[in-house]
Parts: structure tokens; sequence; C-alpha cells
């Protein structure tokens, strides 16, 4: 699993800590950062939810057989 | 090589009035908007009060749309009927960086959302606190009123909402009611909503003075410092910076957009459930086996409900608060093969866009589980899924609003059963001013389900 950031929407809700803050920080900056691209199998459900409730659909996940 | 001037988008029929298409978006916006989509197909035109107003629907030019920045297609100046309410320098009067750094408004984030659930489940079972065997309610009066408290707890504070009542949404109402699009053509003009929206400023604007009087001397509330306390404390050369009127202006700017919107979503849930059975005892059996524990709402609202997140959703899509969204072309464009000039209005709508095909299979039927897996239609729609908007702009408050509207469903619909009181195709909106409204009367009948 690797996590893509659409820069162009991002406004830093930070609805991604909130589910997954071993990955996503924001803080209080203006976009997320992302703390590791391909995550571990233990975050695949945070990281598929804060996917699934980013406010501004700014987070893709690209799947890797 | 010869450069080839891009032809105007074509008009749609109709707009022999003296203002173009004013009277009728006036009267049936939706009848309108869908009229040039069908003529014109995803880049059409009709005018408003000497204005041309290009109108977009589909996904590619809703996406070049909603990715343009502000410099390109400005928001400031497109809603000329929401500076009366809000009053001078107040929101869409800001310049796009202040706004920018408003987006960054910490009461939307999401390590605050926790606490928001709390407030908002508290300020539902006061609402209800009361209620014992049947009664009718009304679901604008209920909701408008609900949302208030909510709004003004989890954004203002709790200590200021301590302070209002019904009065205060009462007179919101009236704010809301004076947004005819008659503005386009003047905003002032001698009309009775017009009349009744300044009043309510007026009056809103004393309450909020006597709430500031409370807040000095021996005798003010106790309580954590809220954002009046914040914005009073503000001071200029030892003199207070913000005025009564001004910060009412704040407020009013700060409530508006989670208030109708999130008031309407709600009732329109209820109305399709109610419509639909079958969903109804699908969300309310969800319900059940989700709370059977005793878990508390505050922490279930924050997390999956998938068939009553669907049932919003789906409310959302054929019900969009918001049925037109408007910026003004700050330069000549293009979109979609056609030129737009420069002060042009370029406006995308939910109310056409949500119900396409072939992205929305069967769109005019109330179908919740288009948004499970594997069908997923709002993802897989970016954009013409578009009750939020989309892009830079999409609704900054799209997560608090999701939560707030399951934390108030947890209770109504797990403790309380519900009943229509008129026909079912009775309950419709009131599309006369900008701000959509459901239309009156919209009564519900509704009684305890476990007698406590």
């Amino acid at each position: 699993m690797k996590i893509t950031v659409d820069r162009d929407l991002c406004q830093g809700h930070a609805m991604c800590e909130v589910e997954a803050p071993e990955v996503f920080r924001v803080g209080n900056s203006a976009q997320v950062e992302l703390l590791v691209e391909q995550p571990d199998p233990a975050s695949h459900d945070g990281v598929r939810l804060a996917v699934k409730y980013c406010p501004t659909h700014a987070l893709s996940i690209v799947e890797e057989s | 090589m010869t450069i080839v001037a891009l032809p105007p988008p074509p008009d749609v029929s109709g707009g022999e009035h003296e203002h173009g298409h004013l009277e009728e978006l006036r009267r049936d916006p939706i009848g309108l908007m869908r009229r040039v989509h069908d003529e014109c197909g995803p880049v059409g035109a009709f005018t408003l009060a000497g204005r041309r107003v290009v109108l977009l629907s589909g996904a590619d030019v809703n996406e070049w749309y909603f990715r343009s920045p502000d410099e390109v297609l400005d928001q400031g100046a497109a809603y000329p009927f929401m500076t009366p309410i809000f009053g001078k320098g107040v929101v869409f009067d800001a310049p796009p960086e202040r706004r920018a750094e408003m987006l960054k408004n910490q009461s939307l984030r999401g390590p605050q959302m926790r606490g928001h659930a709390e407030v908002i489940a508290a300020e539902v079972e006061r609402m209800v606190a009361e209620w014992r065997g049947e009664r009718r309610i009304d679901l604008l009066d209920f909701f408008a009123e609900l949302t208030i408290y909510t709004s003004s707890a989890c954004l203002i504070g709790k200590k200021f909402r301590e302070q209002l009542d019904g009065r205060f949404a009462e007179l919101y109402h009236d704010l809301e009611q004076g947004t005819d699009a008659l503005a386009y053509v003047d905003p002032y003009a001698p009309i009775e909503s017009f009349r009744r929206r300044d009043a309510a400023r007026v009056e809103l604007v004393k309450l909020v003075e006597a709430i500031m009087a409370t807040r000095v001397g021996p005798d003010a509330p106790a309580g954590d410092p809220d954002l009046l306390d914040l914005l009073m404390s503000v001071k200029d050369n030892g003199e207070p910076r913000f005025t009564a009127d001004e910060i009412t202006g704040m407020f009013i700017g700060t409530m508006f957009a989670g208030h109708h919107t999130t008031s309407g979503t709600a009732a329109w849930t209820l109305i399709e459930l109610l419509r639909h059975p079958a969903e109804m005892a699908a969300v309310v059996d969800e319900l059940d086996e989700l709370y059977a524990d005793g878990s508390e709402v505050s922490f279930q609202a924050l997390r999956e409900i998938p068939r009553l997140e669907s049932a919003i959703k789906e409310a959302l899509r054929l019900h969009p608060p918001l049925i037109l969204l408007l910026r003004v072309a700050t330069e000549d464009l293009e979109v979609g093969g056609y030129a737009v000039g420069k002060g042009d209005l370029v406006a995308a709508t939910p109310a056409i866009s949500n119900r396409l095909t072939p992205d929305f299979p069967d769109a005019d039927a109330f179908d919740p589980a288009r948004y499970l897996d594997p069908r997923r239609e709002d993802d897989l729609n970016p954009w013409t899924w578009i009750p939020f908007g989309g892009g830079k702009h999409r609704c900054v408050g799209a997560a608090f609003a999701l939560m707030q509207l399951k934390a108030i469903f947890s209770i109504l619909l797990r403790d309380y059963s519900w009943e229509m009181a008129q026909p079912s195709e009775s309950y419709r909106n009131d599309h006369s001013k900008m701000v959509v409204q459901l239309q009156q009367p919209c009564a519900v009948d509704v009684r305890p389900r476990n007698p406590r």
C-alpha cells in the first residue's frame, strides 16, 4: 500500500491524523505531512478510514500486489 | 497559424423578462438549470440582471471549476445577497489570503471533533428532554433551533450558547429568508423579505449587545472564556477593537454555512427514511446493534455507521442544501471549448450534477446502497457527487456536519419512532430564496420507542 496526497486539495483538516496518527501528521500546519509513504499492514485499516473520511478527498491509496 | 476565437456558450431558451432569467430563477431554479443542461449540454448560459451566468454540469467542467484558483474564479463578489446579512468586512469581503487563514479554523479540525460530538449529543438530549407520549413537531422549526444551539456551542462557545433562546433562531431564520435573488438587481430593494432581514439583523445586534453587557462586572457568568470574551478583550489604543455590530456579523458569518445546510439535511434524511420504511428499519437495526452495549453517542458518531451515513449522503445528493455555487471570472477564460468573458458569473450546480446519469444509475431514486462497497458512487464521482462542492473550496465543515448528523440521528432514531403527519409528496423545498429551506407545513409525529 502506497499513499498519495493531492496538494491542490489538502486543507489540513487533520481528520487523517485522528484515524492514523502514526502515518499522518498535520499539527498546526496548513497541509498534511506523510510520516511514512508505505505504511505497515497494522496501519492499513486506519489509512483506509483516513482516505474515506478526508473532507477534501485529497488522499488516495495505490495498492501494490 | 490562425487563431480561432472560441464561441460563447449557447444560451438557454426563455429570459425575455427585463432582468433576463431572474424571475424564473426566483420561481423554479432547478427547472431553469435542468433546462440549461438539457438544451445546452455541460456548458450553457442564462442571464441574470444583465449578466451572463455560465452554468456548468458534468465531471470534466466541474473539475476545471473546482480546481480553478481564486485569482481566476473569485468567490468574493459572487454572492451580493450575503453582504447585508454579514455586514461590511465580514467573510466574503475578506481577501483570499485572509480567507486561506480562516480556513485553518481550529474548531473544525479532527482533534476537536470528540468534544463537539459530546456537545451535540447533549444538545439533542436537551431538545427532546420534555418529550412525553406522542407529539407533533415541525421539522423546519425543530432542526433550525437545534442547529442554532449546536453550531453556537461548538463554534462560539458553550457560555454564549447558554445565553441564547428560541428568539435567536427565529431572527436567524429571517436573515436566511432575506436571500432573494433580486439582490442581483438591488440588495436593498424595497421588498418585505429584505425589510425583515434588516430588522432581524438590528435585533440580533441588540441581543449580542445585551449578552456582551453581562460579560463585564462582578456578575459575569463563570466558565471558560469563549469566542465572545476573546473578541471583547481585543483592544485598539485602549478601546475595544470590535463593536457589537461587527461581532454580531462575525457570529452570523461563523454560523451561516453550517446552519440551514445541516438543518435541511437533517429534515430530508428523516423524510426520505420515512418514505422508505425498509431503509428506516435497516438504519434503526444498525443503531440498536451499535448501542446495545451502552456505548456513548459521542464515541460512535466519530466512527463508521454505514447504513445511517449512506442515508444521509443520499439525502444530500437528492436535496443538496446549496443548489447553485457561484464565482466571478476575473479574466477571459476558456471552458469546455467555449469562451467565458471577464465579469461573467460562472456556476456549478449540485442540484443537477448530483443527478446525472450514468454517474448515478437510477439517479432520481433514493438508494443508500449506492455508497456501500463495492459501488461507492460518491468516491467514484468526486466531481459530480458535489453536495459539499469540491476542490479547494470544498465545504470546510463537511466532516463536522456528517458527525453532527450521525450524533443527531443516533438519538432521534434509536429512542423515538416517527411517522409522517401529511402526504408524502407534500414535503418539499421552498426555492424562492437563494437559501433553500423546507416549505411549511412540514409536520411529523414522534413518540418514544422504548418508554422509559
